[in-house]
């Protein structure tokens, strides 16, 4: 599989994609730049016509996303919007079918739906705005939150592990995982491109700041000063190597990730763990997921791994041909009379 | 050779098969059932079984049963006590003694009246052999023995040579009530058609219990029903269930629209999936989702992008979907959620019937959110429910409930088949045009556009929160939620215009009605008959409306001086009335998870007159 952007013929232009609706988040709020960044793609990556996208969502803030594009939105209720996406996508398999949702929507009230919506491999793309707070809320810890996060709910520490939601798409068998940040709008664009390119359930966790209830919560990953530090960028085929002056590189031990330095002439690139984002096995895409609750380790973006197998919407149209193949197509007077009949003279 | 034996005609006869809930009596019964139809009976049968699958063999509540009531003549309830028992083991025998006829017939497989199995039962002493079947006509049949010795020939295991002895009963039954082996031996052949031994043996066994009984002395009387005068046509048996099935696949087929279907299993509710799922060379999408909320919510994306979508359930997970209830309210989209009630609250009586989950169905959701519902009142009144519960949600764009409940889920019933042609059929009409399209702009019976995703130009955005009128936009303005609360509500009232007038049975008015809804409508309608034939004046009228009422409902109510109200609950139906119509309603509530008893209700019309019969 080429690791490629293929750049469809636009049908749409971003213009067309803005809605008349003021967009009501606060200043600053990450959530802008996501909208900024799919409304720039969209039209490079969709090939089908505009009325054919269909964005859905569940409750918070992240979840008013379908209000400010002009295409086909439903804002349901909360966690529920990968169930309601896959019955659109049932409905009609035709439809670009996206899900706008938070870290409280997603991983805390609609986990179960999250987690079978991956199993499925239902041909959904599910961007998860991370904020790791409940913002319209205002401000409770949410399932993303870090362990001792002092919030209104946990005034003396928060008490809760954190879910790791790379790790859990991976777990339920995502077939496309990957990890962006809102301020890096190139790589969000990239990375929302090859979410939208993926045929299946397409899992993309986005960093988002929460200027009001958790500013700065991803501030060591985006300050000019300590992101490239901090932050590792995964391309396929390529060490993996992080640093302001590409310094550091990851070494795998076994199954253990470890920094090396690659100035001192212990190590050199050929040490490095090289990144292969089709690796069947969903090991080291795990292993990518546990970076981020490692001390001393950098945070991965970019695409964790991306596999290739039939979708749950793919399966449910062929099987209904195949059944019309054998038993013919559906005679309504024949199945209500049964197998057994008697008659009245 | 056997003397000829006396043929006794009756104009009715109940049976009840109890064993084991291994022992295959729901097979067994449902087969008796089968032949009966086929010689033209009227029948009606009410399957009753345990939660557990298997429970310990032996025990009282392991037994399963079936009964069932057959009639020369129109029937509407499986029958309240039975005529005949056939009891597999102690166990069932105890379980279902009390309940039987004085004077009735019990059959009972004597090889299993040992130690272990009465003290299985709780037997201190063998009731065979003490005064505990004393006024009963007792047939001691060894049936497991005598199925041994039927099948001595073939290699079957002692184990699968065991599981026979249902068929042997089966047979021993056709013999006593006249009734042909053939059809049974039919579907044997086609059920076990990769299993010839099982094809042989289970054959030889229904033929030995047949022969059994044409050879002992023990029978010395057979019984015949004559069939039942019915309007001509094709009749075939059938569950509530499988009508309600049957028709949700008839509404996609009459309104062109795919069916979605978004469920979780859950008895007595399961087989509508099992069903539906079944019928996939009709384009019928059935989505087994990871819970209720999935089954719903997916369901109401369906119905977003323009399929027939409904979600099946029972009590708890209609609690589960009440959310989402309010999402379809608000969204304005056509949805069926069905219910098959069941015993409750909370995980309550699986297996068993209730009629408890009305006012979760009319009122059970947060805010104003007013939904259409309608109640089946027979097994195969679910079939046409099914129906007007689409064309109502589709015209109305708007969630329906449709009620059944596990006793006309299970139970059965001789159903003419209908034409598919003389069936109604169902507008759709889609939104497609851009000019004056607003997603909350009403027709004239208020219902907004169906504009589905894939539509050109017509890109909008719908959702929960509040929206405002015609434009379908978020709004918080005091007055436009005034107005869309009105709105919503007056769309559901409105559907009276649009559904039968209550109908009354006998005189229009007059001393006492007697009404009730949903699945006691067989029971009421016999014990009405049974006291007309006593005297009493007594009408009768069944919902199976119940949001909104038939627009008569106040003025049917009060020509009567009182009007009596059986339900399986404590009295839920009769809130709803007298509040609506300030009239009162003498209430009579049993709630035992079972029907209700002809006879219970006819005991209630004497009461209500006081003991007089009007005269």
């Amino acid at each position: 599989m080429e690791n490629k952007i293929e750049i469809k013929t636009a049908k749409f232009t971003v213009k067309d994609l803005m809605s008349d609706q003021d967009v009501r988040w606060c200043p600053g709020c990450g959530d802008y730049s996501i909208l900024a960044q799919v409304q720039r793609t969209f039209p490079e990556i969709i090939d089908s016509p505009k009325e054919d996208i269909v964005w859905i969502s569940g409750i918070g803030c992240s979840s008013r996303f379908p209000y400010y594009m002009d295409t086909y939105g439903f804002h349901s209720i909360h966690g529920r919007a990968p169930a309601l996406a896959t019955g659109t996508k049932l409905a009609n398999p035709k439809l670009n079918v996206w899900v706008a949702t938070g870290d409280g929507d997603l991983l805390s009230i609609g986990g179960n739906h999250f987690i079978h919506a991956c199993r499925r491999n239902i041909d959904l793309k599910i961007i998860l705005f991370n904020n790791r707070i409940y913002g319209l809320t205002k401000g409770q810890y949410s399932p993303t939150s870090e362990k001792g996060k002092v919030t209104k709910t946990t005034p003396y520490g928060s008490i809760d592990y954190p879910f790791n939601p790379t790790m859990l798409a991976t777990g339920s068998e995502a077939t496309f995982v990957a990890r962006s940040i809102d301020r890096n709008t190139k790589h969000l664009q990239e990375m929302i491109k090859r979410a939208g390119l993926h045929k299946g359930t397409a899992f993309l966790e986005v960093y988002q700041n929460c200027s009001i209830f958790n500013d700065g919560a991803f501030a060591l990953l985006t300050d000019k000063e300590t992101k490239d530090d901090n932050v590792l960028v995964l391309e396929h085929g390529k060490p993996m190597i992080f640093g302001k002056n590409a310094d550091k590189g990851i070494k795998l031990d076994g199954f253990t990730p470890r920094v090396v330095d690659l100035t001192s002439g212990q190590y050199s690139k050929d040490d490095l763990w090289i990144h292969d984002e089709f690796d069947e096995s969903p090991v080291r895409a795990t292993i990518l997921s546990t970076f981020t609750e490692v001390p001393g380790l950098p945070t991965p973006i970019g695409v964790f791994r991306q596999v290739f197998k039939p979708t749950y919407d793919e399966g449910m149209v062929a099987q209904i041909e195949d059944v019309k193949k054998k038993k013919g197509e559906g005679d309504l007077a024949k199945v209500l009379l049964g197998a057994n009949t008697w008659e009245v003279n | 050779m056997a003397k000829k034996k006396e043929i006794q005609q009756l104009n009715e006869v109940t049976v009840r098969f109890a064993g084991d809930s291994g022992d295959g009596m729901q097979l067994t019964g449902s087969q008796f059932s089968n032949t009966t139809a086929f010689v033209g009976n009227d029948l009606n049968t009410l399957p009753d079984y345990p939660a557990e699958i298997r429970a310990p063999i032996g025990t009282v509540y392991g037994v399963s049963g079936f009964q069932l009531h057959f009639s020369s003549e129109d029937i509407h309830t499986p029958g309240d006590s039975p005529d005949v028992l056939v009891a597999m083991n102690p166990a069932a025998l105890k379980k279902n003694l009390s309940e039987v006829k004085k004077n009735g017939i019990l059959i009972l497989n004597s090889d299993t009246f040992d130690l272990k199995n009465l003290k299985l039962a709780g037997y201190p002493t063998n009731p065979l052999d003490d005064d505990t079947l004393e006024g009963y006509t007792v047939f001691k049949v060894p049936i497991s023995k005598l199925t041994e010795k039927a099948l001595e020939d073939t290699k079957l295991s002692n184990k699968d040579v065991a599981r026979c002895k249902n068929f042997f009963a089966l047979g021993l039954m056709y013999w006593l009530y006249n009734r042909p082996i053939d059809n049974t031996i039919k579907w044997i052949e086609e059920k076990f058609k990769k299993k010839p031994e099982y094809v042989e043996a289970n054959t030889l066994a229904l033929r030995a219990g047949y022969n059994y009984g044409d050879i002992t002395e023990a029978f010395t009387t057979r019984y015949s029903v004559e069939p039942a005068k019915l309007p001509k046509g094709t009749y075939r048996n059938i569950s509530g269930n499988e009508a309600t099935a049957l028709g949700f696949l008839a509404a996609s087929v009459r309104s062109g629209l795919p069916l979605y279907l978004g469920s979780y299993p859950i008895t007595p509710a399961s087989e509508i999936l099992q069903y539906l799922s079944s019928y996939k060379n009709f384009g019928v999408k059935t989505f087994q989702a990871e819970d209720e909320i999935a089954g719903i919510v997916s369901a109401i994306g369906a119905s977003y992008a323009g399929n027939l979508a409904i979600t099946s359930t029972s009590g708890p997970g209609l609690a589960l979907k009440t959310e989402a209830l309010g999402l379809a309210v608000m969204t304005e989209l056509p949805l069926v959620v069905i219910d098959v009630q069941r015993g409750g609250p909370s995980t309550g009586l699986p297996t068993k019937t209730e009629q408890a989950d009305l006012l979760q169905a009319v009122v059970g959701r947060n805010g104003e959110a007013p939904v259409a519902v309608l109640a089946a009142k027979t097994p195969r009144d679910c079939f046409y429910m099914a129906i007007e519960a689409s064309r109502i949600a589709i015209k109305y764009m708007t969630p329906v409930i449709l009620l059944t409940d596990g006793y006309i889920a299970n139970g059965t019933e001789p159903w003419r088949v209908p034409s598919v042609d003389s069936l109604p059929k169902i507008d759709v009409k889609f939104r497609k045009e851009k000019e004056g399209f607003y997603p909350y702009l009403r027709d004239e019976f208020l219902a907004r556009p169906w504009a589905i995703p894939g539509t050109p130009d017509l890109e909008h955005r719908i959702g929960g929160l509040e929206k405002a009128d015609i434009y379908g936009t978020v709004n918080y303005d005091p007055d436009n939620h005034n107005k869309m609360i009105h709105l919503r509500a007056e769309k559901i009232k409105n559907i009276e215009n649009d559904i039968p007038l209550l109908e009354v049975d006998g005189e229009q008015e007059g001393e006492l009605l007697v009404i009730g809804w949903g699945g006691t409508y067989g029971a009421i309608k016999e014990a009405v008959a049974k006291a007309r034939t006593l005297g009493y004046k007594v009408s009768q009228a069944h919902f199976q409306y119940v949001s909104p009422f038939p627009k008569n409902t106040g003025e049917v109510l009060k020509k009567f001086k009182k009007v009596l109200l059986p339900e399986i609950n404590l009295g839920q139906l009769a809130k709803l009335l007298r509040s609506e119509y300030l009239v009162d309603i003498i209430q009579f509530n049993v709630v035992r998870g079972l029907p209700f008893k002809v006879s219970d209700i006819t005991e209630k019309i004497k009461e209500v007159y006081g003991g007089k019969n009007g005269k």
